[in-house]
């Protein structure tokens, strides 16, 4: 089968099982898109690359599949980095094909010519510049492998003009060879009996899950080792969903708006068991009084991430899965968990303790909606069956904070790069991946405007998404921090000025509410999310109410500022 | 405490900017780099002097394992190795300095490879302790240029008990 590289590259996406597209055309992707038509793929057309990319990041986070990308050269290409860049924070397989000018024009400061390989180098797993079409295919199959496989994450093709233009004899390759890249899944057993002894000896271990349990799929094994030895859980931020939060066992969130619970048993717990996380600045706190009295075991799938801010007593080098089926076998060999869950009485009964003393809370308000309170109405209507995409700031932690997940994949957030305008187009990939469910972007009036034109993606595809922006005028979570910590000046942070966001809504062709006071927020809410267009609720929300618990930056994880 | 790392990695474009670029991103320091084509087809050595704390070079390692394009890290420390760099020296010679340097030739077992009126080229290998020294020695005469290789290293062969 003879085939030009642009049908090339398309019969190798189909051949990858590939279904869904997420682009945006130019000059040197027109040949691409010429072809497009002639292939059983579903593109979606957005009105900004950067869009695109979150977009195939939230199909991947919320399905587990790889999300896909096609964008033109130069300033096409420059747009997606935001995208990938957050991508590979969060470790999020995709693979993202940018048009290049023609070969004999590389290095020529051509018209919409970037030296993409070299601007994406630091934020993608690996990426690539195609100047032969006879490796494409190898190409492909190996950016497929490398996104999805070890530690996921976006990898680049960077596609010529030309190159799309030549042709040759079709032939997709079956396997993938490479000598370098070879993730080490299985973990090491003496390190699994090195653990179940430390689990053993512990009288306060804690479950610590990260984004890594979700991307291998051990929610369930993480369930089941905390359900067998009654071990209580916390997770960061990216580990949400991981284990469920109506589980007497859960803790909340830990970290800098962590609950006071986690952060706590954090500091007494004597042993943390720590599963696909990489101990980020915003989970530890000040490093050196992180987990003081732990010792630590730490499973994840990338080495880098073992011992690169923690000392670290049992490291494990596996894919979370793997490994946690390796320790829950060794401790049903090993350990009777009646006894060990009797040992472990008295911290929960600490922890218990500590949660009714100091649980998530605010001021409630007759008057004003506070923003916690449309979070607890999207949790009490919904029940934990939707799937939450924020923006970044005081909207995400309040999400984080008081949505309670039930289900693995049901929370999409940037984590690492903490991307504002990262929520809506991630939602509209969401929603692509599960036209059925409900998908609910949690917004701010600031993170909203920086990808709004995604509206009309949403609207032009009839995607249902309902996008609950809380309005409090602020650059919320910068203008907490000028509050508790810089004197409270307010520099930059006041939105004085935003459109009329329900009119906006209508402009696009979507749905807008608008919510003032606490007692039309369940109606409203209600209208929105059981109509079946795209809806944009706008909630005036109290203006200077602040995220708590709150540890400074910097500062030991007991240290925090509480309600 | 200073690394000597030998890395092979897959010989194609971009492959020195992803290790350049992994260090200078991270914050970690090259002291030396040295790249060369091995007798594998496709296949470079790069050898990298680093320096760090144990963490840090751990570091490292595992992160220029994780590169793609990189086959193989070792750490020359963690064994009995042979390190050698070369050093061309182009040093001032008039009439009556000549002797002297000739003289430190012979000492440091250096070759004289180009020479004119007023000056000579020297090259020199060693371990980089040797060539500081030499560059000390030759300091008064005056140097006017420098061009070092940077280390290469190997480890040596294990030899049996007698």
């Amino acid at each position: 089968m003879r085939l030009k590289g642009a049908q090339v590259l398309l019969e190798c996406l189909k051949r990858e099982g590939v279904e869904t597209i997420f682009g945006f055309p130019g000059g040197a992707v027109i040949d691409i898109y010429h072809e497009l038509p002639g292939y059983p793929f579903q593109h979606y057309l957005v009105r900004h690359e950067q869009g695109a990319v979150h977009a195939a990041d939230g199909y991947a986070r919320a399905s587990g599949r790889v999300g896909v990308v096609l964008a033109t050269s130069g300033p096409g290409a420059t747009n997606t980095i935001t995208g990938i860049a957050t991508a590979y924070m969060d470790s999020t397989p995709l693979v993202v094909f940018t048009g290049q000018v023609p070969t004999q024009l590389i290095g020529n400061d051509a018209f919409q010519e970037v030296d993409m390989v070299g601007i994406s180098r630091p934020c993608t797993k690996h990426n690539y510049l195609v100047k032969e079409l006879e490796n494409l295919p190898k190409v492909i199959k190996e950016a497929f492998y490398l996104a999805s496989s070890g530690r996921p994450g976006p990898v680049v093709v960077d596609l010529p003009k030309d190159v799309m233009n030549a042709e040759i004899e079709f032939y997709y390759p079956k396997h993938v060879r490479t000598r370098s890249y070879n993730p080490h899944t299985v973990p090491n057993s003496k390190q699994i009996k090195k653990a179940v002894e430390y689990i053993r000896q512990a009288k306060q271990p804690l479950i610590f899950g990260g984004g890594g349990v979700i991307a291998s799929g051990a929610h369930e094994e993480l369930t089941n080792l905390a359900r067998q030895l009654r071990l209580p859980v916390t997770t960061s931020m990216m580990g949400l969903g991981a284990f469920p939060g109506n589980d007497p066992l859960w803790l909340g969130m830990l970290g800098m708006h962590g609950t006071y619970t986690a952060n706590m048993a954090v500091n007494y717990s004597d042993l943390l068991i720590s599963v696909g996380v990489r101990f980020d600045d915003r989970v530890t706190g000040k490093l050196d009084t992180f987990a003081p009295n732990a010792h630590i075991i730490h499973i994840d799938i990338d080495p880098t991430s073992i011992r690169k801010n923690v000392a670290v007593d049992v490291p494990i080098v596996s894919d979370c899965r793997l490994a946690l089926q390796a320790l829950l076998q060794e401790l049903e060999e090993k350990v009777d968990p009646e006894q060990l869950s009797g040992q472990y009485q008295p911290w929960r009964e600490k922890l218990g303790e500590w949660s009714r003393t100091h649980p998530l809370t605010y001021k409630r308000d007759s008057e004003t909606v506070k923003p916690q309170m449309v979070v607890e109405k999207l949790d009490e209507l919904t029940q934990g069956d939707a799937i939450i995409t924020t923006e970044v700031g005081q909207n995400q932690m309040w999400a984080a904070q008081h949505y309670r997940f039930l289900h693995p994949r049901s929370w999409i957030s940037s984590g690492g790069l903490g991307t504002m305008g990262y929520g809506f187009p991630a939602a509209i990939g969401a929603q692509v991946a599960f036209p059925e469910k409900l998908v609910i972007d949690v917004a701010g009036d600031g993170s909203i405007q920086m990808n709004i034109q995604e509206l009309a993606t949403a609207v032009c595809y009839k995607l249902p998404i309902k996008v609950i922006i809380l309005n409090n005028t602020y650059l919320g979570m910068v203008r907490q921090w000028q509050d508790l910590f810089y004197n409270k000046n307010y520099c930059s942070t006041c939105l004085e000025y935003s459109p009329d966001f329900v009119k906006l809504a209508q402009a696009y062709g979507a749905e807008g509410y608008k919510v003032t006071r606490p007692d039309e927020l369940d109606d409203v809410l209600r209208q929105a999310l059981f109509s079946p267009n795209t809806a944009v609720v706008e909630v005036a929300v109290a203006r200077e109410e602040n995220v708590y618990p709150m540890v400074p930056a910097g500062a030991p994880l007991n240290e925090m500022l509480l309600v | 405490m200073r690394h000597t790392l030998s890395v092979w990695v897959e010989d194609e474009p971009g492959v020195l900017s992803r290790v350049a670029g992994l260090f200078s991103g991270r914050g970690f320091n090259i002291e030396s780099l040295n790249v060369a084509p091995t007798l594998e087809r496709g296949v470079s050595l790069m050898t990298i002097v680093t320096e760090g704390e144990g963490q840090i070079i751990e570091q490292i390692v595992k992160q220029l394992r994780k590169l793609v394009t990189v086959i193989k890290v070792v750490d020359m420390n963690h064994s009995d190795c042979v390190e050698r760099e070369m050093v061309l020296i182009k040093v001032n010679a008039q009439d009556s300095y000549r002797a002297e340097i000739l003289r430190i030739v012979d000492i440091f077992r250096c070759k004289v490879i180009d020479v004119s009126h007023a000056e000579m080229t020297l090259e020199a290998t060693g371990d980089s302790g040797k060539i500081s020294a030499l560059l000390s020695l030759l300091q008064r005469f005056g140097i006017k240029e420098v061009a070092r290789t940077g280390a290469v290293a190997m480890r040596r062969s294990l030899r049996q008990e007698a």
